[in-house]
């Protein structure tokens, strides 16, 4: 929802990935350059020897100033399914805990030769800052609130995979809106492609101000279950009660929860996702997330080829990525 | 306020100053004429066509002040000069410079330094420094509680007895309510007139923001400041100086509705006085899409709505004096993650030329009216008003700006001469330049360059 601009489009291309609106200046054709590229990554990870030669040679390292297990295996998967070597910047460990500033640990990274960063930061707006000081490519996985592009651009794929085009369907993104990157960079990659987004949760959960946000505000799921294709659900965090923004989990089930018996409300055809790790039990009830219609594990697999395809077109030559397995 | 804690050293010179060709704005009007100082810096003449041999001048320093407006020098109530304790990122000596040639002959320093200055050592400590440094006339606020930390009363008295006349917890408010109605209570028996300053923000609904809350940290994903929580501490603060009788000026303005508060409150005859800084009626919070913590500041920068409404308040009174919360920060801090960096943005160089361009050249006030919110209002503010901010008239002290309000000029950040280089205003095109800065009749800036 923030500007890219042209500082992040190189000979045209995408130079870093920051934000949805990176993808733009037209970020429907932007996704859709994603989702196409995905296609053939998809179809090699699916081989005996899931792995292809486009970017050897190429560093990546993942910098991940917060805790996150799968995303940063995710990435470093498709990294080397790419054939890329990976570094693994451990920020519990490293000089960042001896006082070393961000632009000095960047500047120390890129000395050693790196192509790409792809890093998650507690603070919003954190890779913007990398990006202004890195010649290397920068990928954002994650930055405070702020947005999460690759968990969006593979929902997006997940969702094309089992329902098609996106372009009027009805997206229900349901919970802790506020504080949630996910649902920021969702609202901007499921509404440049043309589908209608509901918001759902309590006003606590919701930010401070939607104006300019193309989405609709509701305060009651029954009333919107029935009505959508997807129903997206947000992890819960229990520190919410703590700052006061709900009474209880409990409440907070009973009210925004998907239980089995709300999931009867959803047409046949809608999709139950969710980016996880998920509290079974508070968003979302147990025997939900093993619904048939729950793609919460093809959201995880797509993940994968999805990042393969972000990195190849940050990083790769032109649109050739090498074809043949690389054994 | 005797003159003789007003510092003077410089390059000049026994035998006075004669500032030729000017258009001389000061509280009691508008003249052509020119300004004749003796060796003592006091003023000797205001005339067209002074008689220098005739005063003993003949050989005095000339000083040329065509197309320039002359004015008493202007007044900064709110000035944080990081010494002691930060001195990396500005010291007493840098920071004077730097309002030197922002057209400055005094400030305020403000006492959120390393220690805290709220006992009269610290106060004494500053002094001296200013007076050593001898490029401004560099005025203390001390704090009104103990290490400002909102729970014990400082010596107020101690201070008052080196000539503090403003006393202030700025960086925070003064969160409990009965310990402020009883910091005015005892102010009024001190024997001095002084003034309690307040950083407005109720720190329960500000603590864990980093920007204005609204539809851009809604969209930046960075937690926000709602203008309710300076709103509220307005409104208290209003409501303490009608009890206590007591004057309260109200730093940083920064929201429509607390603007709207305090032109009530004058409206009501309450003894409340208001500053407003360059960046709340310059920048919005759209600013910080960039993610550049060189425009973190708190009171955070506001909506379009707000900028307008300090506008208003500086243009029909409700805001007294334009302040500008010079907070300097090294490149070092201000690298960080926008969440983890330090509030604060330098203003003492750009203030006068943001005044220029954004208000007199929109034809919103006049330099006049500019010129009061710069220099005479504030100095009354702070109790310097026998000395600062007095007319351009034979027998008064010349501390005295002589500024060039058409040229244009682009901010550079490093070419300022204070220590840190955190302006928000880097690139920008401003009009309005001081040419010649007079501290007791001593040339601290002449032709735009600082002569210390």
């Amino acid at each position: 929802m923030s500007s890219g601009g042209p500082a992040n489009h190189r000979h045209g291309g995408l130079r870093n990935l920051l934000s949805i609106q990176d993808l733009g200046p037209d970020v429907a054709a932007g996704i859709e350059e994603v989702m196409t590229l995905t296609d053939s990554f998809v179809e090699v990870s699916e081989r005996a020897i899931p792995k292809v030669p486009a970017l050897r040679g190429r560093t990546v390292v993942s910098l991940f100033f917060e805790d996150s297990t799968r995303t940063r295996l995710s990435f470093e998967t498709a990294a080397k399914r790419l054939s890329a070597d990976v570094m693994n910047f451990s920020v519990s460990t490293s000089s960042v805990k001896k006082g070393e500033s961000l632009r000095d640990t960047i500047e120390t990274i890129e000395a050693m030769g790196v192509d790409a960063i792809v890093v998650r930061h507690a603070s919003a707006g954190a890779p913007r800052q990398i990006a202004r000081w890195a010649t290397s490519a920068v990928i954002n996985a994650g930055d405070g609130w702020h947005e999460h592009p690759t968990q969006a651009l593979l929902d997006c794929y997940t969702i094309r995979q089992r329902l098609g085009d996106l372009a009027g369907r009805h997206i229900a993104i349901v919970g802790d809106i506020k504080h949630s990157r996910v649902a920021r960079s969702n609202i901007a990659a499921f509404t440049a492609l043309g589908a209608e987004v509901t918001v759902v949760a309590p006003p606590t959960l919701l930010p401070p101000s939607l104006d300019g946000w193309p989405v609709k505000v509701s305060h009651d799921l029954d009333a919107v279950l029935p009505t959508v294709d997807v129903c997206y659900l947000l992890r819960m965090q229990r520190e919410r009660m703590s700052e006061a923004l709900i009474p209880s989990l409990r409440e907070y089930t009973s009210l925004y929860g998907l239980t089995e018996d709300r999931a009867l409300e959803l047409a046949d055809h809608a999709l139950i996702m969710h980016p996880g790790p998920m509290n079974r039990g508070v968003e979302i009830s147990a025997q939900v997330a093993e619904h048939p219609n729950a793609v919460i594990i093809d959201q995880v697999r797509n993940g994968v080829a999805v990042r393969m395809a972000v990195l190849f077109l940050l990083l790769g030559s032109g649109t050739e990525w090498g074809g043949e397995a690389d054994v | 306020m005797s003159e003789s804690t007003t510092p003077r050293k410089g390059t000049v010179s026994s035998r006075g100053v004669i500032i030729r060709g000017g258009r001389i704005i000061d509280r009691t009007g508008e003249r052509v004429a020119d300004v004749v100082i003796s060796a003592e810096g006091v003023i000797v003449a205001v005339d067209p066509e002074p008689d220098l041999a005739g005063l003993g001048l003949a050989d005095a320093l000339e000083l040329d002040a065509t197309g320039c407006i002359i004015s008493s020098g202007l007044v900064d109530i709110h000035t944080h000069l990081r010494e002691p304790g930060r001195e990396e990122a500005e010291t007493v000596e840098t920071g004077s410079r730097a309002a030197a040639l922002g057209g400055y002959t005094a400030v305020v320093a403000m006492p959120n330094t390393e220690p805290t200055i709220d006992t009269a050592a610290v106060v004494q400590q500053v002094l001296d420094a200013g007076v050593a440094a001898g490029l401004c006339d560099v005025r203390v606020a001390g704090a009104i509680t103990v290490d400002r930390s909102g729970t014990a009363l400082a010596p107020m008295a101690e201070m008052a007895a080196l000539g503090v006349r403003m006393f202030t917890d700025d960086g925070c408010g003064v969160q409990d309510d009965r310990l402020m109605r009883r910091a005015l209570e005892y102010s009024a028996g001190l024997g001095v007139p002084v003034t309690l300053a307040q950083h407005c923000e109720v720190e329960a609904l500000s603590d864990g923001g980093h920007m204005h809350e609204g539809e851009w940290s809604s969209r930046l994903g960075i937690p926000g400041i709602p203008a309710e929580a300076e709103e509220l501490m307005v409104f208290r603060d209003i409501a303490l100086a009608r009890l206590t009788g007591a004057r309260v000026h109200l730093q940083h303005l920064s929201t429509a509705g607390s603007v709207e508060l305090v032109r009530q409150a004058k409206a009501k005859g309450l003894p409340i006085t208001a500053e407003a800084t360059p960046h709340h009626f310059t920048l919005t919070h759209a600013e910080v899409a960039s993610y550049d913590p060189v425009f973190k500041v708190n009171p955070p920068l506001r909506s379009a709505e707000d900028v307008a409404a300090v506008r208003a308040g500086l243009v029909d009174g409700t805001i007294d004096a334009i302040a500008t919360d010079h907070a300097p920060h090294t490149a070092e801090v201000k690298e960080a993650p926008f969440d983890h960096a330090p509030c604060g943005m330098l203003g003492l160089e750009t203030a006068l030329a943001l005044g220029i361009t954004e208000l007199v050249e929109q034809g919103l006030i006049s330099m006049q009216q500019l010129l009061a919110l710069m220099s005479w209002q504030p100095a009354a503010i702070a109790g310097l008003e026998e000395v600062h901010g007095r007319p351009v008239a034979v027998g008064e002290p010349a501390h005295l700006v002589v500024l060039d309000p058409t040229l244009a000029w682009t901010v550079d950040p490093a070419a300022l001469a204070s220590r840190s280089h955190n302006t928000p205003y880097a690139g920008r095109s401003v009009r309005g330049r001081v040419r010649h800065t007079l501290l007791c009749g001593v040339p601290m800036v002449m032709n735009g360059e600082a002569q210390r």
